[in-house]
């Protein structure tokens, strides 16, 4: 069993193990379950996420509130015709990324991954590191293994809550989670996932949970799109034997003193930053009169 | 600490847009639904707080509605559940209101009967798609309906908890919780237990003779 990132690494070195390997072990064990049910389970939970991430690049979604989507169907469009600032692979993403979150918004089916609202990050980032990397499915799976693990400890030891801890601990966390998992499926260390997962948290220190109208939508899905980026970005780092100077846990729990610090404002409550905008706060007063 | 399970943290597959106001809206009402025992021609939806403020733009109306209709949060006929509603002559309505001292995600669901009186379920959607029910028609009550629960309503004498714990230790169901209360000569008895019962048991409970109301949510 494992609380912390520092137990977690313990456990990989003394035992010679993945972060998978792991994560699974105290899975069956907490679950009372075998391993073909815990893995069953998880190839049923990344359907769902494949489905969300791809369902809106082809045709047009719009949210139940009319206010946001489409721009999953408009990324793809741009990344396949013309010539893109930052390539193929990393548009591809965020159309992934912004699908899943218009799903969402439509009332469609998504997996929350460590909530709905960061939803569209972790399905994207894994399948495009599936593609990118040629991954098999066992491969893949344990990627999100990994990245149950990460949300673990910081639902321990922080909080996945915009209410709570802001934007940070949604798409943040969910961004941390997503890092560490392609980590492994490339082939890097158990240390290497978990700085992954701590250069995410750093990237996006801070960030505020501002949604207008108190909906789930506008900046989330944007937010959804560069999450995943930084995802992305922060597995190469560690890949590239970039080392995080200050440890994972000691980045989670600034991450949580960070949240607790923001306003209320700015943590879901709609009462600031591009909520409380002129026109944030027009077309919520559109949306509810 | 709280521990957490891979999948609390990849989970719950749901229909969106927010774990709180759809997947706890759509739990919340298909509890109620199950509690209420079905027969309603009209269910009115009071709504306090962040649900009256939202319900729309987060789709917790047509949640709720599926809710009643037996949807879970995971089915993707939540979209569609006003039309299915209709489909099934059921009429709904959403008033919204102010509740003292409650949750910010808080639904009062009223069920409308042609040959009885109403019947209320108060409950709030406190998060990540839990739920708590908080009254009963009246009863005020605690639970989350993440445990097979039983209620019993019965007149109040002594020997009854062991009558029912004796039934249901015989059939080896642990109690998970136990909560009794009174009012007047009538007694409350709200029962989580950890795993669902069979029929056979149920009727067993049924057949007390001082048992006055059973409801059974499996």
């Amino acid at each position: 069993m494992f609380n912390k990132g520092s137990e977690l690494l313990d456990l990989c070195n003394k035992e010679n193990k993945k972060i998978s390997d792991i994560v699974i072990e105290k899975e069956m064990k907490l679950s009372n379950s075998s391993l073909e049910e815990v893995i069953g389970i998880m190839k049923e939970t990344f359907k769902v996420m494949e489905k969300s991430a791809t369902e809106a690049l082809n045709k047009e979604v719009r949210s139940v509130s009319g206010l946001t989507g489409g721009n999953a169907k408009k990324v793809e469009e741009y990344r396949n015709s013309r010539k893109t600032l930052s390539g193929v692979f990393i548009n591809s993403a965020m159309s992934k990324a912004l699908s899943t979150s218009e799903v969402n918004a439509s009332m469609g089916k998504v997996c929350a991954a460590p909530t709905a609202g960061a939803s569209g990050i972790l399905p994207s980032a894994i399948l495009s590191a599936k593609e990118k990397l040629e991954s098999d499915d066992d491969t893949t799976i344990r990627g999100l293994f990994v990245a149950a693990g990460i949300g673990e400890i910081v639902a321990k030891n922080a909080t996945v809550s915009g209410a709570e801890g802001g934007c940070q601990a949604e798409c943040g966390v969910a961004a941390a989670m997503a890092a560490a998992g392609i980590v492994e499926m490339a082939g890097g260390t158990p240390q290497m996932s978990l700085d992954a997962a701590g250069f995410a948290l750093i990237n996006i220190m801070g960030l505020v949970c501002d949604p207008i109208a108190g909906l789930v939508e506008y900046p989330c899905s944007l937010r959804n799109a560069s999450g995943v980026v930084n995802a992305l970005i922060s597995a190469d780092m560690a890949m590239a034997e970039v080392e995080s100077l200050v440890p994972f846990d000691e980045v989670v729990e600034a991450l949580y003193k960070v949240g607790k610090a923001l306003p209320e404002s700015l943590r879901e409550t709609a009462l600031g930053g591009i909520a409380a905008t002129p026109t944030g706060k027009e077309l919520s007063r559109r949306l509810f009169s | 600490m709280k521990e957490y399970g891979v999948f609390d943290i990849l989970g719950p597959v749901m229909v969106g847009p927010s774990s709180s106001h759809t997947a706890g809206a759509a739990r919340l009402g298909k509890i109620a639904s199950e509690i209420s025992g079905g027969g309603f021609y009209k269910v009115e939806f009071h709504l306090h707080g962040s649900f009256a403020k939202t319900y729309k733009g987060h789709g917790t109306d047509k949640a709720l509605v599926a809710g009643i209709l037996g949807y879970s949060p995971s089915d993707e006929e939540l979209r569609d559940s006003f039309q299915l509603a209709k489909d099934k002559g059921i009429l709904f309505e959403f008033i919204e209101t102010e509740m003292e001292y409650a949750h910010p995600n808080t639904a009062k669901i009223v069920f409308k009967y042609k040959d009885r009186p109403d019947f209320y379920i108060t409950g709030s959607s406190i998060g990540g798609g839990s739920i708590i029910i908080t009254d009963i028609d009246g009863d005020e009550v605690e639970f989350t309906g993440e445990y097979p629960t039983i209620i019993l309503k019965y007149k109040d004498q002594k020997g009854m908890i062991s009558k029912i714990s004796s039934i249901l230790a015989n059939h080896e169901i642990n109690i998970a919780t136990m909560k009794v209360s009174r009012d007047g000569d009538n007694a409350t008895m709200f029962c989580e237990i950890d795993t669902p019962i069979e029929e056979n048991v149920v009727e067993e409970i049924k057949n007390i003779k001082e048992i006055t109301r059973a409801k059974f949510i499996l």
